[in-house]
């Protein structure tokens, strides 16, 4: 790896007796998705927070850009762009106000965050919305303008937690699209989510957190192909009946999993799976055979589901 | 950006030296130039409200209770008494302006605007958010006392060239209660502890000296109405306006002197365990 811009070891984050970060340690290359995905309350929003060098670590070393992050918060957010989980926007300031008075907080020059400002509009594809109110805005121009704002100092780094949170589908494809562009131009991205799909399509590496830990590091098809078989079939039985059914499956398939309302069985190969459940007389209510995602990734390190 | 016909520019790295180093990156005028524009967005006549409860006092107990009374002593002088309380009402209306801002204001960009945060996630120090909130509360006091200043010159109030300095005097006392209720309002947890703040100045409002000599009081009261910080800013004022200037003017502005620099290191302070923990 080249040299990586972000470099943690043992980084340890503690509020009072409660630890939200315990000892993790991971490197991010200049240019590359990295993301860290964990359900809400794992210590991705904490870890980002540090990264940013908005809240201090307790233990560990962190080095952003070459600095360290405890000592040297304004000169590390010089080069970062930061967009916060939920929209922080300045709801006083209409939308182009928000561009230009945030870039003006960097020390940029007038004459150039006016013309960057503008250029930023239309990368956020809010041209039309130039003098509105930011209150009136949907959720995705919000998040669009706040990606936008983040961007006004050119950043090396761009910290997302939670883009596409709250965003309906159409919403999201469009955001994926501009942060692809980034990525495209050799911006590092750092992403925390706790949408395996948001995982697959923008990172190209990731660790999955856990109460603070970090229980699995790769790109996602290797995590998939270590951690899962190819192809889930989910089946269900009816809520009643699930558990009585996943007694009478053994044997098929690598592993089974018995969730409240269905069961999944992990098999290379899922219609033989499926198959061999109704060859033992089981009428499964409906069944399903898809590829395996880092929700089972995750499902099996921890024992529990992403969202809950 | 691949479409872009700017040259990317980075953004300058903070200038930062010694004990201030990721406190303060010397950029409080991009704190001040937002709040400014933020004004000139909205309605104007916000601002102008305030200005308005001092000139009311003057009119009623300045010409109204001033012509039963007649004048007051101060500093071994006859003063008319509409010119006595002028001054007082002037360091009054400049404390509204700087409290008003560095309370209610604040409050609300703290709590619920998530402005701080905002600043904060950019090069901006703490310590540039706090001074850049306290030139803003300045400016409306400044507002609020050149407003007064003309009103008491129309109506022939200041008896002595010494007047124009009362506006700096009245920068100096807004300095020093925006500073120290950015401070405060740091602390504060909900709308309703800023009615402490509001308890706290009515008193101080009626009682220092503001509208008689506080030579009225037993010595023990007085010491404690000195203690408090408007009687330092009535006295000052006062003295600046008849021109009856005395040796106690220094120690006025060295209260003000202490009060700023406490009031902006706790301010700095508490804003960097607010948003950066």
């Amino acid at each position: 790896m080249a040299q990586p811009v972000i470099s943690a070891r043992g980084l340890t984050k503690r509020y009072g007796a409660f630890t939200a970060v315990d000892g993790i340690d991971f490197d991010i290359a200049p240019g590359e998705s990295f993301g860290f995905l964990g359900p809400n309350g794992a210590g991705k929003s904490t870890t980002m927070r540090m990264i940013a060098a908005t809240s201090t670590r307790t233990d560990g070393t962190l080095s952003v850009l070459g600095l360290d992050a405890n000592h040297h918060g304004p000169e590390i957010r010089a080069q970062l762009g930061i967009v916060p989980q939920g929209d922080m926007l300045d709801e006083e300031l209409r939308v182009i106000d928000n561009l230009y008075v945030y870039g003006r907080y960097f020390g940029l020059p007038r004459a150039y965050v006016k013309a960057r400002s503008e250029e930023l509009l239309d990368f956020a594809q809010l041209r039309e919305k130039r003098t509105a109110r930011v209150d009136g805005l949907s959720g995705g121009m919000k998040r669009r303008l706040t990606i936008a704002r983040g961007l006004i100092n050119n950043p090396k780094v761009m910290l997302l937690d939670e883009p596409t949170t709250g965003l309906d589908p159409q919403a999201r494809h469009v955001l994926w699209d501009r942060l692809f562009r980034l990525k495209e131009e050799g911006v590092t991205l750092v992403v925390t989510t706790h949408f395996m799909d948001e995982a697959e399509q923008l990172c190209d590496r990731l660790v999955v957190i856990d109460k603070g830990t970090i229980v699995a590091e790769g790109s996602p098809q290797s995590l998939i192909r270590e951690y899962s078989t190819r192809e889930v079939l989910e089946v269900r039985f009816g809520s009643a009946r699930n558990e009585a059914a996943a007694g009478r499956l053994e044997g098929i398939g690598e592993r089974q999993e018995l969730l409240p309302d269905r069961v999944l069985i992990y098999a290379d190969n899922g219609e033989q799976a499926l198959q061999a459940v109704t060859e033992r007389g089981l009428e499964p209510v409906t069944s399903l055979v898809r590829r395996s995602s880092l929700e089972d990734v995750f499902l099996r390190l921890t024992g529990r589901s992403l969202i809950e | 950006m691949s479409a872009s016909k700017l040259t990317p520019m980075e953004a300058p790295a903070p200038r930062v030296w010694g004990p201030l180093r990721g406190l303060y990156g010397g950029r409080t005028h991009a704190v001040v130039a937002r709040g400014m524009r933020v004004i000139a967005r909205n309605n104007w006549l916000i601002v102008l409200t305030g200005f308005f409860e001092p000139v009311f006092y003057l009119l009623s107990m300045g010409l109204g209770l001033g012509a039963l009374i007649g004048g007051v002593e101060f500093y071994g002088h006859e003063v008319p008494y509409a010119a006595y309380i002028a001054p007082a009402l002037m360091a009054v209306s400049a404390m509204n302006g700087a409290i008003y801002d560095s309370t209610m204001n604040v409050f609300f960009k703290m709590r619920y605007g998530k402005i701080y945060e905002q600043m904060l996630s950019t090069s901006l120090g703490p310590m540039d958010v706090a001074l850049g909130e306290i030139v803003m509360a300045l400016f409306r006091g400044l507002l609020y006392a050149s407003g007064f200043m003309v009103v008491t010159t129309v109506l022939g109030l200041n008896l002595s060239w010494t007047a124009l300095l009362a506006i700096p005097a009245a920068m100096v006392v807004a300095f020093g209660f925006a500073s120290f209720g950015l401070a405060i309002t740091s602390y504060m947890k909900s709308f309703q502890h800023l009615d402490l703040v509001w308890f706290m100045m009515i008193p101080m409002f009626l009682l220092s000296a503001t509208f008689f000599p506080i030579s009225v009081y037993p010595e023990w009261a007085q010491w404690v109405i000195m203690a408090f910080p408007l009687w330092h800013g009535v006295d000052m004022i006062r003295q600046l306006t008849t021109g009856l200037i005395q040796p106690s003017i220094w120690v006025h502005l060295g209260y003000f002197a202490v009060m700023i620099l406490l009031g902006v290191t706790m301010a700095t302070k508490r804003l960097k365990a607010l948003f950066l923990r």
